[in-house]
């Protein structure tokens, strides 16, 4: 790696005061398990590199029934489903954890990181968008909320202005009647780059047979991570069905705009959005039942 | 130009110290630096697990951390697994079982074996297979390792 100054802040002010001072100079070090291999490769450079590990903020993993979640943006998934209130509360937020790289990268990536690495492919970032999460955002000018979904802007970028750093996740309560489920396709068991992801989120009426409200958003195919509005628009309303399940899926293959590359073609990325649809609300409705 | 800095830290038990550019990796500190060189080099990208060691209790991949965030940290690698009586138990399984050719994996399969147990006892060979996802091995074909560390654990 290219030679880099490093610091250690340790309050939020004291990070984003170093930011706001050093420009496109500094870059932000969380679990590394993206930034480090990017910097060794040469894709990202940075004369100073600040680890925000040990600002107290952003290890916060606060969970209450009525406000909801609270996730640090350094919080490494392992935190995560080794709790087992969130994980309780929060299925399809650990199916994403649970399965970013390894257990070696678990002990360190954070699904902050992964949310501001901004990769198309990044696991955690459908899921956290199905759920309705916001990301908390500090900076020079003071606090912001972005919503998940327009938090990553491009391949690699993100909504951050200079001096900002994202400090939390907000993720609602979750409401009765409602599940949520991540899937990816990888062409190995484990320790890959999805080829397509799903996240979606059910909200169920009392009796679990009509949907209220739906929420669906896609990894790996296009430049961001997919809010697909439409597709999980569509269930409002509607009766639990199969129809409805397959209509929803046929509008998420519609919102995809897949490239061809060595991981996938766009005929297949657009079949799997389909599949992976259809299993993810299928597997959400059941966890909203219950299941 | 970046300086050194001088970092403290616990290893294999022992408080050491120790000086890094921030640049170089937890893995080039105990290499290159401090002449550990249990610990391999494989990908250098976070893939293979050949530089897994336990950090605070939980294993992690050493290219993908940096030396100088070691400091105040706790550090296992695989010279600290055997003790002066003898053989790590998964040490001396992996040598009845054959479960290494070249080598290169094995202190890394070696350390993440002894953190699965050492949480679970009782792993099955699914949670073993899947524990382990995180470190490759070009030779075994990986099933004298699942053996090997499924003698172990106490699952039944």
């Amino acid at each position: 790696m290219e030679p880099f100054d490093f610091i250690s802040p340790s309050s939020i002010e004291e990070a984003v005061k170093t930011l706001a001072s050093s420009g496109d100079q500094a870059r932000i070090l969380a679990g590394g398990t993206d930034m480090l291999v990017q910097m060794r490769a040469g894709r990202r450079t940075a004369p100073l590199v600040v680890d925000i590990k040990g600002i107290p903020e952003l290890n916060v993993m606060s969970y209450d029934a009525s406000k909801g979640l609270t996730l640090g943006a350094a919080v490494p998934c392992y935190r995560i489903y080794q709790d087992a209130t969130v994980a309780t509360a929060y299925p399809g937020l650990i199916d994403s954890a649970f399965l970013i790289g390894g257990i070696q990268i678990q002990g360190r990536a954070s699904i902050g990181g992964n949310i501001c690495n901004a990769a198309p492919s990044g696991d955690a970032i459908p899921a956290v968008i199905a759920l309705g999460g916001v990301c908390n955002v500090t900076g020079p000018n003071g606090t912001r909320e972005i919503l998940c979904e327009d938090f990553c802007t491009a391949p690699g970028r993100n909504a951050l202005e200079n001096g900002e750093i994202l400090v939390s996740i907000s993720i609602p309560a979750p409401q009765p009647n409602a599940g949520a489920n991540y899937l990816r396709f990888i062409p190995r068991n484990e320790m890959d780059i999805a080829v397509a992801g799903v996240g979606s989120a059910v909200q169920l009426d009392a009796s679990g047979q009509n949907f209220v409200s739906a929420r669906i958003a896609l990894a790996s195919v296009a430049p961001t991570p997919v809010f697909a509005k439409e597709a999980g628009d569509s269930l409002a309303g509607k009766a639990v069905s199969e129809e409805a399940v397959q209509q929803a899926s046929e509008l998420a293959m519609a919102a995809a705009k897949p490239i061809s590359d060595m991981r996938g073609t766009i005929r297949q990325r657009t079949h799997l959005i389909g599949v992976l649809t259809r299993r993810t609300l299928n597997n959400a409705i059941e966890r909203a039942r219950g299941g | 130009m970046p300086g050194v800095t001088q970092v403290q830290t616990t290893l294999n038990g022992e408080v050491i110290n120790f000086l890094c550019e921030p640049r170089q990796s937890l893995l080039e500190v105990l290499r290159d630096v401090l002449g550990m060189t249990g610990t391999k080099e494989g990908c250098n990208d976070g893939n293979c697990g050949a530089c897994t060691i336990i950090l605070d209790g939980r294993i992690v991949d050493s290219c993908l951390v940096l030396g100088v965030e070691a400091e105040g940290r706790d550090i296992t690698t695989i010279e600290g697994m055997a003790s002066p009586e003898g053989l790590h138990p998964l040490q001396q399984s992996f040598l009845e079982n054959a479960a290494l050719q070249c080598g290169i994996c094995t202190p890394g399969f070696l350390l993440a074996s002894k953190s699965l147990l050492d949480q679970e006892p009782e792993a099955d060979e699914g949670r073993i297979r899947h524990w382990l996802a995180g470190n490759l091995c070009r030779c075994t074909g990986y099933d004298k390792i699942v053996r090997a560390v499924l003698q172990v654990s106490k699952a039944k």
